[in-house]
């Protein structure tokens, strides 16, 4: 597998500047007018270097998709910019935006919504060459197949519908679609959560070989940890939309600063079981709250265990923290030190159940 | 993480590759050929598709009839198709099905109402289903602005006593040629059903907008006209194939209703409406009047009916035939 | 609540609008002279002249529209044609034999339909079902008028004077009204019944296969408790909406059914305009049928946004 690559290293591919996302909730008789916004990304600065993969986490409704999609120029930002070789493609006229969606591929979550049921696997994998009009007739079929073969399907499959073949085969048409126009970036939005455990593996590695062969960067979206940490080279942890911890994997992964991120690793599943044993889990307190009305100040104050009054008040920079790896960045005013436990800790606030309709959490 | 890669050699085996037992199909099978199969295997829906080509058949064949009988549609015998009393004459060799009020072939003027029927029917469904799938079709996908007024526009039309309206035009015009009374009929029968029709193409549009495929086809980076074309009406043609087959029963009814209240084609081209208007009066003692025409009118739509959910059947082997709602 | 009744109110409001706009139109661009229908084909020139006067048709047409829309503010419908009574008063005359028609179709069709669909759902594959359902496909496929001739032709025709009892046309209608509103009733009720019948036994399966009636089951409760409890309670609930909205349209399908019957309703008055060409007569008819279908359907959304909150969010 791919060497390990080391931050600091290698010529920015993306660049993701103040980017925010906002979905507006429009109400009224006549005059449409807004009532709130869904803050699906609330500012999220991020760099993917050219050839790495990096590893978005967080859970369902932190906004990595939303996220994804704008990376991909499939939702227009509210505000921010997003520089993609050094060109903001938020801003791109409808000519410039066709030739950025050559160089930047999409594999989707769900290998049964993501391809037209009423198409045949040939014209679905060949739909790149048709709409940028590179390859026709006996020479798409051709390259088609080519890449059939290349991610491990049947070339004589041609002819077949979506529906004749598993989950995994699927997803493997999905890839060669993404391939077809030898991409810079592919997005992987969740690429194998759908798919059993079993054949997970074999996608997330024909994923890897393909990374080796081609060069690709990959912006690897999941929620599985263990998965990411198998994939990426680093990791951005996502909390309601805003990003609360990036570093090297290892970094991560060994050394979490991010109360938030701690309690996702301590909440992962460990496979040792003498490790889970040894493991404290670090319950939080209450439910992801609503990203239409997100909390003011730090957004994980109502359920970090080691909230204070500045949490409340003041919003952490993603800065680096002291004595971390450089590149390794933390949004918190008091990150957790190595060795700390957490479990079982308290909060110095109250702090209010974000459950709806709950009485508050008795403390 | 040394598991992913085990897994792998074991899957590889599982995942591609040929299925065990027998060479592999290099061609898969069409929805449209799965469908195909299954609709053969629908007896009901089969005889329905039976009936319709005799239907259609005597129809086609109406001039035959009138030659062979010696007696146009609009030709009257009261020497032979009355009899002395100027009551209408029943079955006897000389009229198959009997004559009627007027002392003309019953047969005869049914095959040129068949004719009527059918024309109206389908024409009316096909323009409907058309003008329903585009406007469903602009409405879902569109969205915005164009949304609001498409869909209130249905919503409007669905609010119309489509009876009177369609009696109201027909007063005000005044239409009294055989060819402008049968546009005027399809045109009118066409535009109170394209709403409901739209309505529902618009819902499916709506959720397959929201499927992963057309925003995979966004970000390759095709243009919303092809993703229309290409990647929605296919995922629509199963819908739109059952909803025309069973409009087509709908209108033909609808042209009868306007044909029996003098409203709908115009004399003295029959239409099975106008022949049950004309006899309602007369049938008390010549039944074949009610008999010929109403039977033949029940057959078709039950056929058409029976048609359009063997169609159904087929195409959505999941759905429950007798759902309401849907 | 209120925001969703005053939008529902204010579209209900636009649609009466451009319908009677529809209707103005239709009239404008009318290739029948009006005069000529009033006058009679030996009216004089100056006759005709004066006639035009009379109904304004010599104004510009933005002056004749906005006539148009005070007078039907009023609740004036304008005159008939043929013999100058006002539209208005001809349609209340006429309106109770229409409205008993269809309430009395609609509690048959509504009692019929629902009882059948729930038999058929909970007895589903069995012969009274299969039964049920060759029913329906028969009641779809035959229009209402076909089911009206064939009763009279089965009760006035074979069953000779006894049969003619039930509708003789001319007294007023509180005489033999059980007797000459029966075979209305069934004609005008029969395909809906067979469309409400498919409708129940669909939403009835529906909610049956719900996990929370399975619950109800597991939980230990009778079947029957478990069918008329859980599950007709729920599976009515589209089945009054739809019956709402029909029960509105049907009143602008009676032109058959009283026709057939010689009813002497809202329906033969249309029948009757058509062919004498009295115009004001049909628009009247028209306007008011689709004030009833409006507020029908109002009435619908309104109930229905108390029952299930969410609809009031769309």
């Amino acid at each position: 597998m791919s060497a390990r690559r080391i931050e600091g290293e290698g010529e920015v591919l993306v660049s993701v500047e103040g980017v925010y996302k906002h979905f507006p909730i429009r109400q009224g008789i006549v005059f449409k007018k807004e009532v709130g916004r869904v803050h699906a990304v609330d500012g999220v600065d991020l760099r993917v270097r050219r050839g790495e993969t990096l590893g978005i986490v967080g859970e369902s409704g932190c906004g990595k998709s939303t996220l994804a999609r704008c990376i991909t120029g499939l939702h227009p930002v509210t505000s921010g910019r997003i520089l993609f070789e050094g060109t903001d493609i938020t801003g791109l006229p409808k000519s410039g935006l066709k030739a950025f969606r050559r160089d930047v591929q999409m594999i989707f979550q769900d290998p049964y919504g993501s391809l037209n049921p009423r198409r045949r696997v040939g014209s679905i994998i060949g739909d790149p060459f048709a709409v940028h009009a590179t390859a026709a007739g006996a020479e798409r079929k051709r390259r088609v197949q080519e890449l059939m073969e290349l991610v491990g399907l049947n070339p004589e499959h041609y002819n077949r519908f979506p529906a004749e073949f598993s989950g995994g085969q699927r997803q493997r048409i999905g890839v060669a679609r993404a391939l077809a126009l030898r991409p810079k970036l592919i997005v992987c939005d969740e690429p194998v959560s759908a798919l059993d455990v079993s054949i997970q593996a074999q996608v997330v590695n024909l994923l890897k070989d393909l990374q080796d062969e081609f060069g690709l960067t990959y912006v690897f979206i999941a929620h599985d940890l263990s998965l990411v940490r198998y994939v990426s080279d680093r990791v951005a942890v996502m909390y309601l939309g805003k990003v609360a911890e990036a570093a090297a994997v290892e970094d991560v992964y060994v050394r979490p600063r991010h109360p938030y991120t701690a309690a996702l690793l301590s909440a992962a599943s460990v496979s040792d079981p003498d490790a889970a044993e040894r493991a404290e889990r670090i319950v939080l307190t209450g439910d992801v709250p609503s990203p239409i009305q997100p909390p003011p100040g730090c957004r994980f104050h109502p359920r970090c265990p080691k909230a204070a009054g500045r949490c409340v008040e003041e919003d952490p920079p993603l800065i680096r923290r002291d004595g971390d790896a450089p590149g390794h960045v933390t949004a918190c005013h008091f990150p957790v030190e190595p060795g700390e436990s957490l479990a079982g800790r308290e909060a110095s606030i109250a702090q209010v159940s974000t459950q709806p309709d709950l009485p508050e959490v008795e403390q | 993480m040394s598991s992913y890669t085990e897994l792998e050699a074991q899957e590889l085996r599982e995942d591609g590759g040929p299925p065990p037992g027998g060479p592999a199909r290099v061609r898969g099978r069409s929805p449209f050929q799965l469908a195909w199969a299954r609709f053969r295997r629908d007896r009901l829906a089969v005889a329905s598709l039976g009936v319709l080509a005799l239907i259609v058949l005597f129809a086609v064949l109406a001039p035959l009839w009138a030659r062979w009988t010696g007696h146009p549609y609009d030709a009257t015998f009261p020497k032979t198709g009355l009899d002395p009393d100027g009551q209408p004459r029943g079955p006897s060799g000389e009229f198959w099905l009997g004559a009627d009020q007027l002392g003309r072939d019953v047969l005869v003027r049914a095959a040129y109402g068949a004719r009527i029927s059918l024309v109206v029917g389908i024409l009316a469904a096909l323009l409907a289903s058309v003008v329903g799938t585009l406007v469903g079709v602009l409405s879902g996908y569109v969205g915005g602005a164009l949304d609001t007024l498409l869909a209130r526009l249905m919503d409007m039309t669905l609010a119309l006593p489509y009876l009177l309206v369609a009696i109201l035009l027909a007063t005000t015009f005044q239409i009294s040629s055989v060819g402008a009374s049968l546009t005027m009929t399809i045109l009118v029968i066409a535009f109170f059903s394209f709403a409901a029709f739209g309505r529902i193409i618009r819902g499916q549009v709506l959720s397959l907008k929201q499927k992963e495929f057309v925003e995979a086809a966004r970000s390759l980076g095709a243009s919303n006209t092809r993703i229309m074309l290409v990647d929605v009406l296919p995922n629509l043609v199963a819908q739109v194939t059952v909803l025309t087959s069973l409009l087509i029963p709908t209108s033909i009814v609808f042209e009868a209703t306007l044909s029996f209240l003098g409203v709908g084609v115009r004399l003295p081209m029959p239409s099975w409406g106008s022949m049950l208007g004309e006899g309602s009066d007369v049938f008390q003692t010549a039944w074949w009047l009610l008999a010929v025409p109403g039977v033949l009118l029940l057959l078709t739509t039950l056929s058409f009916n029976l048609l359009g959910d063997g169609i159904r059947d087929a195409l959505d082997p999941r759905g429950d035939r007798s759902g309401g709602r849907r | 609540m209120t925001r969703f009744v005053i939008r529902r109110l204010l579209y209900a409001v636009v649609v009466l609008w451009l319908v009677s706009t529809l209707v103005f139109v239709f009239l404008h661009i009318s290739p029948v002279p009006v005069e000529r229908v009033i006058g009679g084909p030996r009216a004089t020139t100056d006759t005709l002249e004066q006639i035009r006067r009379n109904l304004g048709l010599d104004e510009p047409v933005l002056v004749q529209y906005w006539e148009f829309l005070k007078r039907l503010l009023r609740g004036d419908l304008g005159a008939s044609y043929i013999n100058g009574t006002p539209v208005a008063t001809l349609i209340a005359d006429r309106l109770p034999t229409t409205v008993w028609l269809v309430v009395g179709a609609g509690i048959l069709w509504f009692v019929g339909g629902v009882v059948t669909g729930v038999l058929s759902a909970t007895r589903a594959r069995s012969v009274a079902d299969r039964a049920a359902t060759v029913f329906v496909l028969i009641g779809l496929s035959t229009p209402p008028f076909v089911m009206a001739l064939v009763l009279l032709y089965l009760f006035a025709t074979r069953l000779g004077e006894a049969g003619f009892r039930f509708f003789e046309a001319g007294p007023p209608l509180q005489e033999h009204f059980l007797q000459r509103m029966i075979l209305p009733w069934i004609a005008l009720a029969f395909l809906m019944i067979a469309a409400y019948t498919r409708l129940t036994r669909g939403a009835m399966l529906d909610v049956l296969g719900e996990d929370y009636v399975r619950t109800a089951r597991a939980k230990g409760l009778s079947r029957r408790r478990v069918v008329y409890r859980h599950g007709l309670r729920a599976a009515l609930t589209p089945v009054v909406t739809q019956f709402g909205i029909d029960l509105g349209a049907l009143i602008g399908s009676t032109i058959v059914t009283e026709k057939v019957f010689g009813l002497q309703g809202v329906g033969q008055l249309v029948y009757q305009s058509i062919a004498l060409g009295d115009t004001p007569v049909i628009i009247g008819v028209t306007l008011v049928v689709t004030l009833f279908v409006i507020v029908a359907n109002l009435l619908v959304d309104v109930g229905y946004s108390f029952l299930d909150p969410r609809v009031r969010l769309s």
